[in-house]
């Protein structure tokens, strides 16, 4: 099993009470509630905490990268994975993920990763993801061209890590007279590329005609299945048998020594789910052209409600639907024994700390988890053969499959509309 | 009235088509036109109405998107192909609003097609102290709604359907094209939003006589851009419209009549 740390990095500290005033905490919601000096303890105490997690033992750190919003403090994923390259001596460093289509120079991109992959060592796993559509609204990149940006930049992105330059680019939204970066991945062909996503299918699909694995990040247990068979399908119809290797998953996880105590704190995740931020409002989530056409009706019913406050479920059901794992190692442990089961992932990453929990018990919460959970799930990976990437030393893409290894099953290719899910997808959002 | 639906550069254009006499071309908001309105009807007793659905607007049935446009001067071009596929020109051509930046455009790249030019709200140009109201920031109804002075004369057009277990009481079509409508917008105006630098220095060349109509109250553009068209065209007077919004066409049609027809029986 490959086990990866996260946190969102929240900015917690805010004045909670002007977000549930204003009814909204993201894209407009005013960065005069920002307090700096409590930005910088907060990013301190979590590069400290970033340390122990690579000391204890995970196999990764997962970094993601959101904007104006208080839930997630970074603003630039290849900052963070920056000073991970040279602080952290062993976990991986995985971006999930960059939100390729906000920016405006894939190549500059490129050669971000491309130092961060050197500086590392060879550490460095490149997520990419669409981008929340608020995402498109605060960096101002067109959100109607968004899944065009993206897989744009993504073809960029790789011919600029495989291919020699000097070469020219000449696409639809990005134009280059020479591409010859004089900075190069150390891994080659080139760093694993992750996706995470909620519930799109047709990012689901996407990274499977890819052999890139998904990361479901959070979605519902009950419809991981769901979500592997599209992903599974899509798989053989370009010919290729998938497996745990291609699949992750993103998980709320504390642990305490004290089980109540962890349940305490875990109620801090529902910090970022409209309790106390999150917010946004649809047409700032999924702007017109964003999503998919086939929801458009529901998508334009749900711009037009303006419906107030928290969408999520509570946190006790949250808890029982194992959205929400918390509780002593050992109690923690057993539930995640369910989730593997149940979501067979090689991949799991353990959304540890949110809201305001603090450091001191993010730290313990980390060590607990690298002392006695890590070890423990490792078993469990074994005896359920959920073995990892890089245990299997599977293919990083379609791209770079031989051939003759690949058998495309036309008939596997799934007949269902595109996006059945995005309208799912888009309340998990909110 | 009728619909007439005819072909340019490999797209079908809808119009809403009926009067009789000289041509005049009404080009619509960004929100689209919700039909044969009374402003068509009352120009139609003067002439032949063409309510043309700009390119990519107007709902399904509306005219067809090209995919390849990324400026609203894209959408001018194809007008300019329209009058000419049509042999129409030269036409009084009516914009309002996001359509008025549009006739302005193609005022300016081919005034010959144009005997008026009749400015209603019209974007283009960037204001120096105040700023259009961002669609994109707000839902398509809250949008749509800024655009005439009241609640009661936005439902004037937009009725609400009465049905309260709706989570939004307008009809799902009434949705559906204002969510088309706003992808169009956003295909073609996403940034810089509803300006372009680039047509003030050119409407000094547009040699036809331009009408310049503003709703004292609208809210979505402000009325500093209403003198700065009427300062740029050589040839351009301002009317205003008191006591009305944005959407001078839809909320005061028998005033923006009166004034375009000028006396005209």
């Amino acid at each position: 099993m490959f086990l990866s740390y996260f946190t969102e990095q929240p900015m917690s500290a805010y004045p909670a009470d002007e977000g549930l005033k204003e009814g909204f905490t993201s894209v407009m919601f005013s960065n005069k509630y920002y307090d700096p000096v409590e930005g910088s303890r907060l990013f301190n105490e979590r590069i400290e905490e970033y340390k122990l997690a690579d000391q204890v033992g995970f196999d990764g750190i997962m970094v993601n990268e959101h904007h104006n919003a208080p839930f997630c403090m970074q603003a630039r994923i290849t900052v963070m994975s920056s000073i991970l390259a040279a602080i952290t001596e062993n976990a991986k460093i995985v971006q999930l993920g960059n939100p390729l289509p906000t920016y405006d120079s894939p190549l500059m991109f490129a050669e971000e990763i491309a130092m961060i992959d050197m500086i590392s060592k060879g550490r460095l796993i490149s997520g990419i993801v669409r981008g929340a559509g608020q995402e498109s609204v605060c960096l101002n990149a067109n959100p109607a061209y968004n899944r065009e940006r993206f897989n744009e930049a993504h073809d960029l992105l790789v011919k600029t890590m495989t291919d020699d330059g000097p070469f020219s680019w000449e696409g639809e939204h990005f134009q280059y007279r020479v591409v010859n970066p004089w900075a190069r991945v150390l891994q080659k062909p080139h760093p694993r590329i992750w996706v995470p996503g909620v519930f799109s299918a047709e990012t689901i699909r996407w990274a499977a005609q890819h052999r890139y694995p998904y990361i479901s990040l959070n979605t519902p247990l009950h419809l991981t299945g769901e979500l592997w068979e599209i992903y599974d399908q899509a798989a053989r119809a370009v010919g290729y048998e998938p497996g745990p290797e291609n699949r992750g998953y993103l998980l709320r996880v504390h642990v305490q020594k004290d089980g109540d105590k962890a349940r305490e704190n875990a109620r801090e995740f529902m910090w970022m789910q409209g309790e106390f931020t999150g917010i946004g409002h649809p047409y700032w989530v999924s702007p017109s052209g964003y999503g998919s056409s086939a929801r458009r009706l529901d998508y334009a019913k749900m711009a037009n409600a303006e419906v107030r406050g928290s969408r999520a479920a509570p946190f006790e059901q949250q808890l029982a639907a194992r959205e929400i794992v918390a509780g002593t190692p050992e109690e923690v442990i057993a539930e995640l024994r369910v989730v593997l089961e149940t979501c067979r992932p090689s991949i799991l990453m353990l959304w540890g700390n949110d809201g305001d929990v603090n450091h001191d018990d993010s730290l313990r919460c980390i060590e607990l988890m690298g002392t006695e959970v890590l070890p423990a799930l490792r078993d469990i990976g074994d005896e359920l053969e959920l073995h990892d990437p890089f245990e299997l030393d599977s293919p990083i893409s379609l791209a770079l499959t031989p051939p003759d290894e690949l058998n495309p099953i036309e008939s596997a290719a799934d007949e269902r509309p595109e996006d059945t899910s995005d309208s799912r997808s888009l309340k998990m959002f909110r | 009235m009728q619909t007439v639906t005819t072909a340019v550069a490999g797209l079908g254009m809808r119009e809403f088509t009926g009067g009789s006499g000289d041509p005049l071309v009404m080009l619509h908001h960004s929100f689209g036109n919700p039909g044969w309105m009374p402003i068509h009807e009352a120009l139609a007793d003067h002439y032949t109405v063409h309510a043309l659905d700009l390119p990519g607007y107007g709902g399904i049935d509306g005219s067809e998107r090209p995919d390849w446009a990324r400026h609203p001067r894209d959408l001018a071009l194809l007008v300019g192909q329209w009058l000419r596929a049509k042999e129409l020109g030269p036409v009084e051509m009516v914009g309002c609003g996001f359509g008025g930046w549009v006739a302005a455009e193609l005022a300016t790249m081919s005034p010959e097609l144009l005997k008026r030019l009749v400015l209603v709200g019209a974007a283009g140009l960037l204001p120096e102290n105040g700023r259009i109201y961002d669609q994109f920031l707000v839902s398509h109804s809250n949008y749509v709604e800024a655009a005439f002075s009241s609640t009661e004369a936005f439902e004037a057009i937009y009725p609400r359907n009465g049905d309260e277990s709706e989570e939004h009481p307008l009809g799902d079509d009434t949705l559906v094209v204002w969510d088309m409508n706003r992808e169009m917008t956003t295909r073609v105006g996403w940034k810089p939003y509803m300006y372009n630098r680039r047509l003030r220095p050119l409407l000094g060349g547009v040699t036809v006589p331009a009408l310049v109509v503003w709703g004292d109250n609208d809210a979505v553009v402000p009325m500093e851009c209403a003198h700065a068209y009427v300062e740029a065209l050589p040839d351009a007077r301002l009317e205003i419209i008191p006591d009305c919004g944005h959407a001078v066409d839809l909320e005061a049609p028998e005033s923006l009549a009166a004034i375009i027809t000028g006396g005209k029986s």
